[in-house]
């Protein structure tokens, strides 16, 4: 359409609209900063306090920065902090936590996708009562079923062992993955299932060669939903694990909490630090992943 | 007999208690351009569906090639299929997408090479063989999703929809090619759409459907010109065929139809056996076989009738007029123009309209 052309006098509105900053604009930063300083107090007296000494941290001052910076307490708590009789630190319990989240995160999440697919795509008769089953198991409080699988592990044997432990968390992340995935594949289009039948692929073909290329975003999601579940599992750990593979958790739990001598401040937080170390750079890593594929998943509920 | 390709004896399908298809017949010739045209819900896509082997049927068999197919997977028979939303596979290349097929059926190589070549040179995809899916323009999708037919050599081809999600121009481009790709392959085609267009243009018959059932099953200008029924008639043509409520009236021995006070006389018209006098009937009028101030050979006239909206439309122009109180759609001319309030003359060309019983809304 010919429009006039608007008199350039500077004043007539015309290109982009100014930005003018809003007293609710300001108002929301405002909150977005205080919340975050609130969230990150913590981790600073953390920090502050690993990094002192004991005679400083009994003069108090919380917030300060350390007189002096010493790296010994990481140090003690990596490797010669005592839990119960035992002085290794957190290491073997790192270790641990490594030998239990890596093969359950892959166990559950191959399990997972293949429901989902099998859910979205080939239903069959009852699928929907399956599903709803599945998630029903979402809503159980472990506790209640601690005692029950305690017997039930140690009749199949698997009581106090590693891959015990690794069946466990594999079973309990099966119903929000499912849903996860269920969500994801339903979201694609179904003539892409059709057409791949047409072609010929079965069940796995299509399934290895289709759909799993095409659900990484959600994958991802489902790694990082695992992998900090399973690091932080603190209940199943203790009871599920046995002895020679208590994770960090645990571990920690047993630094922190023991009642001879004195309580070594500093050694404590920085062993807080380092257990909660992983699943943080999963989140850092990962965010704009997890913020993907969550909405992905929510497109069609 | 032995020239059927595709037959459908007594098919139907049931959803739980909703009835999609309704124990339906339906033979395709060998080499036929057979186009399923209906409103959205009518069960078109449905009997796609079912032949191409995706749904299980409710009842009843379908034979392609002689073989009855009727338990067979969709890969086993014969078919190859194009859908609305291109289903492309997305982490594939073009070649990897036309080449799928072969590769699941353990094919060699060189003989998928010789194929997937011999589908790009006919539909001239050739440069795009290492792009993926995302690269591609909605024509060019749609036609590797044809090529993930054509190199599986497959009897029939099935088209749900193909253009829908095209633009108009690239749309009536696409239609000629796939006419085109037919006159070349001379293979069956059942085509999918809601398109009057498309159903005119490319079929050698056309089935409207309504309701899981079909309508009427005719070539192209058969549907257009003689609907069977009030249905066909109304969805078929655009703007739709004007329909006038009126009785059936006798005056010396000739029958016309009395609508609003106006008496069209219809001695004239082809009907099948005759029509009583007094019966309440549908005069169905296409816009183009009304005339304004222009008396031709077999037109009844003249009706007076005033001007209300002048639509210019390019290539001719639709004038809308209020005949006794009733809005009609009259195709004119392009050079011709006409403005509101204005008075003018109709006739009707009754040899080529449509009369349907308003009881039982079929043709008279």
């Amino acid at each position: 359409m010919s429009e006039e052309k608007p008199e350039s006098s500077g004043n007539e509105p015309r290109g982009p609209k100014p930005r003018k900053i809003s007293p609710a604009r300001i108002g929301v930063y405002a909150f977005l900063i205080i919340s975050a300083i609130f969230f990150t107090l913590p981790l600073w007296v953390m920090l502050m306090t690993s990094l002192k000494t004991m005679p400083e941290i009994r003069m108090g001052y919380l917030f300060n920065w350390p007189q002096e910076i010493s790296f010994d307490a990481w140090v003690k708590a990596w490797d010669t902090a005592c839990t119960g009789r035992d002085c290794n630190g957190l290491k073997p319990g790192f270790w641990n936590s490594v030998k239990i989240t890596v093969p359950s995160t892959i166990l559950s999440i191959v399990i997972a996708a293949i429901n989902g697919y099998a859910l979205s795509f080939w239903r069959f008769k009852g699928s929907n009562f399956f599903f709803g089953l599945l998630l029903f198991g979402a809503f159980v409080p472990y506790q209640v079923v601690i005692y029950p699988l305690i017997i039930a592990f140690r009749e199949i044997g698997i009581f106090a062992t590693l891959p015990g432990i690794i069946i466990l968390h594999s079973i309990f992340g099966m119903p929000i993955l499912t849903l996860l995935f269920r969500n994801f594949f339903g979201s694609l289009p179904m003539d892409l299932f059709k057409a791949a039948r047409i072609d010929g692929a079965g069940f796995w073909q299509i399934f290895f060669w289709i759909m799993l290329p095409m659900s990484v975003p959600i994958s991802i999601v489902a790694v990082i939903l695992q992998v900090t579940g399973i690091w932080n599992d603190f209940l199943f750990g203790s009871v599920f694990a046995g002895r020679a593979n208590m994770p960090m958790t645990v571990q920690l739990n047993n630094i922190v909490t023991t009642t001879t001598g004195i309580r070594e401040y500093n050694v404590n937080m920085a062993a807080t630090i380092l257990s909660a170390a992983v699943p943080l750079v999963v989140y850092f890593v990962s965010g704009k992943w997890f913020v993907r594929g969550i909405a992905a998943g929510a497109v069609k509920g | 007999m032995e020239n059927i390709s595709v037959s459908i004896k007594d098919l139907s399908l049931r959803f739980g208690r909703i009835e999609v298809l309704n124990s339906m017949n339906l033979e395709i010739k060998q080499g036929e351009f057979l186009v399923l045209l209906g409103p959205s819900g009518c069960g078109k896509s449905t009997l796609l569906n079912c032949i191409a082997g995706l749904l299980d049927v409710s009842d009843g068999q379908i034979f392609i090639e002689g073989k009855n197919v009727t338990w067979e997977e969709p890969k086993d028979r014969g078919i190859g299929m194009v859908f609305q939303s291109y289903a492309l596979y997305p982490q594939m290349s073009v070649e990897k997408n036309l080449s799928f097929g072969l590769r699941v059926a353990g094919m060699k190589k060189p003989e998928i090479e010789e194929r997937v070549k011999r589908a790009a040179e006919i539909l001239q995809i050739e440069p795009l063989l290492n792009r993926k899916p995302v690269e591609l323009s909605g024509g060019q999708r749609q036609r590797v999703a044809i090529g993930r037919a054509l190199v599986r050599d497959v009897d029939v081809f099935l088209f749900d929809e193909p253009l829908s999600n095209l633009d108009a121009k690239l749309r009536s481009e696409l239609r000629v090619e796939i006419k085109l790709l037919h006159q070349k392959l001379s293979n069956t085609m059942i085509y999918v759409t809601h398109d009057q267009i498309e159903a005119l243009t490319l079929a050698d018959r056309v089935a409207v459907m309504k309701g899981g059932v079909i309508q009427q099953l005719d070539d192209p200008t058969t549907i257009y010109e003689k609907p069977v029924n009030l249905f066909v008639a109304g969805f078929m043509g655009s703007p739709s065929m004007n329909f006038l409520h009126g009785e059936v009236i006798e005056k010396q021995g000739n029958q016309s139809v009395s609508f609003k006070g106006i008496e069209i006389p219809i001695r004239s018209y082809p009907s099948i056996n005759g029509i009583k006098t007094g019966t309440k009937v549908i005069l169905g009028a296409r816009p183009e076989y009304i005339k304004i101030d222009e008396k031709e050979e077999g037109t009844v006239g003249p009706f007076e009738a005033v001007v209300e909206v002048y639509e210019p439309m390019g290539a001719d122009s639709i004038v809308w007029i209020l005949l006794g109180g009733k809005e009609i759609s009259v195709r004119v001319a392009a050079g011709k123009r006409y403005t509101p309030e204005e008075k003018i003359s109709v006739y009707f060309k009754i040899p080529s309209v449509s009369i349907f019983d308003a009881a039982t809304e079929q043709r008279l």
